[in-house]
């Protein structure tokens, strides 16, 4: 990259946005495809299926723009399938693996919660563009919150059974909430220029609807974290390479291959 | 699947002014899970504006060892069919 310019800076951080939320929307479908054909009934599995075609379209919006704004010519799939690891901007929870279903909705629900607040501060956004995506994905994420605190509630309040291994899946996954709060350089230039929401203003009303749905739940709310993850920063846990060669392995080894 | 959840019925109103129809059924373990699997299995293309789940054995179903004495007997009296009038084409949905 040149020296940048005030403009560049505020365009490189606005790309680098787009792709944070893109690059989440894409890992957690692809993680969330992984249930196709292991999940726990049909009608569950056809579930799973929806929000991870929901997160994958909201993604490919995402990455057509974030192309558009690099300028570079590359399109939505070179930049799903072309890059590598440290490339991805992605939350570090949502690459986190399946687990048992249980740790699935509770990563689904974090999201969920998270995306709620993020894409109804984002449709008011001054990027007329990411406003009309976050307006779409908005509705997709009622119903993926929809179907998240059901399961929330429904196994933490279920039979001892459940309700422990929930508690277990919220406590493994608590450590990499700090992350979908913490505001870095990228956050704080958006949010000058009124593309993106403060976090920091988003936090409290997530924070209280965690409470909330954790007490309909009869599940503990985890104590606070101090370990911040950087996956957004393209530092990122063991799992993401995997989830990657996975996704990337038949467009990289037949470039251009259609069926 | 050794333990299966309850079956629900669905019926799906496809647009606004029409009746609900049924549509198939899905298993649920309530009835909030069986609408979001009627949403999931039987909405995916656009085919519904509203769902209604019931429980299966809610249902009270005709006994088809009656059927004879249940359906028989309407056999014979063709003139409980309306088919002496026009219907003008206007008439949509009837």
């Amino acid at each position: 990259m040149s020296a940048p310019e005030p403009g560049d800076a505020l365009r490189a951080a606005q790309l680098r946005y787009v792709l944070r939320l893109a690059d989440t929307s894409l890992v957690l479908g692809q993680r969330l495809g992984e249930w196709v054909g292991h999940a726990p009934q049909l009608e569950e599995d056809l579930g799973l299926a929806n929000l991870a075609l929901d997160l994958i379209g909201q993604a490919r919006l995402l990455l057509t723009y974030a192309g558009e704004l690099e300028g570079r010519g590359r399109d939505e799939d070179a930049l799903a399938f072309l890059r590598d690891a440290p490339e991805f901007l992605n939350l570090t929870l949502a690459e986190q693996p399946n687990g048992d279903f249980g740790h699935t909705i509770v990563r689904q629900w974090l999201i969920d919660t998270w995306q709620l607040q993020l894409y109804a501060g984002l449709s008011a956004s001054s990027d007329a563009r990411l406003a009309a995506i976050a307006a779409k994905a908005l509705k997709e994420t009622r119903y993926h919150h929809r179907f998240s605190s059901g399961w929330l509630v429904r196994l933490g309040d279920g039979t001892p059974q459940s309700h422990e291994r929930m508690q277990q899946a919220l406590d493994s996954l608590w450590r990499f909430t700090p992350e979908l709060f913490a505001a870095d350089e990228v956050d704080e230039v958006v949010c000058r220029a009124g593309i993106a929401p403060s976090l920091a203003q988003l936090q409290p009303a997530w924070s209280a609807q965690v409470d909330e749905e954790l007490r309909a739940a009869t599940l503990a709310r985890p104590p606070a974290a101090p370990h911040p993850w950087y996956g957004k920063r393209g530092v990122h846990s063991e799992h993401l390479g995997h989830l990657l060669a996975e996704m990337q392995h038949l467009p990289r080894t037949f470039p251009g291959a259609r069926w | 699947m050794s333990h299966e959840w309850p079956l629900f019925e669905v019926f799906i109103r496809s647009r606004s002014g029409l009746e609900h129809r049924h549509v198939g059924s899905v298993h649920a373990a309530d009835a909030r899970m069986a609408v979001e699997h009627a949403r999931d299995v039987y909405t995916r293309r656009l085919e519904g504006v509203s769902i209604w789940v019931v429980p299966s054995a809610q249902i009270t179903a005709s006994d088809p060892g009656e059927a004879e004495a249940l359906f028989e007997p309407a056999r014979d009296k063709v003139y409980r069919h309306p088919t002496f009038y026009d219907i003008p084409d206007e008439v949509k949905n009837l």
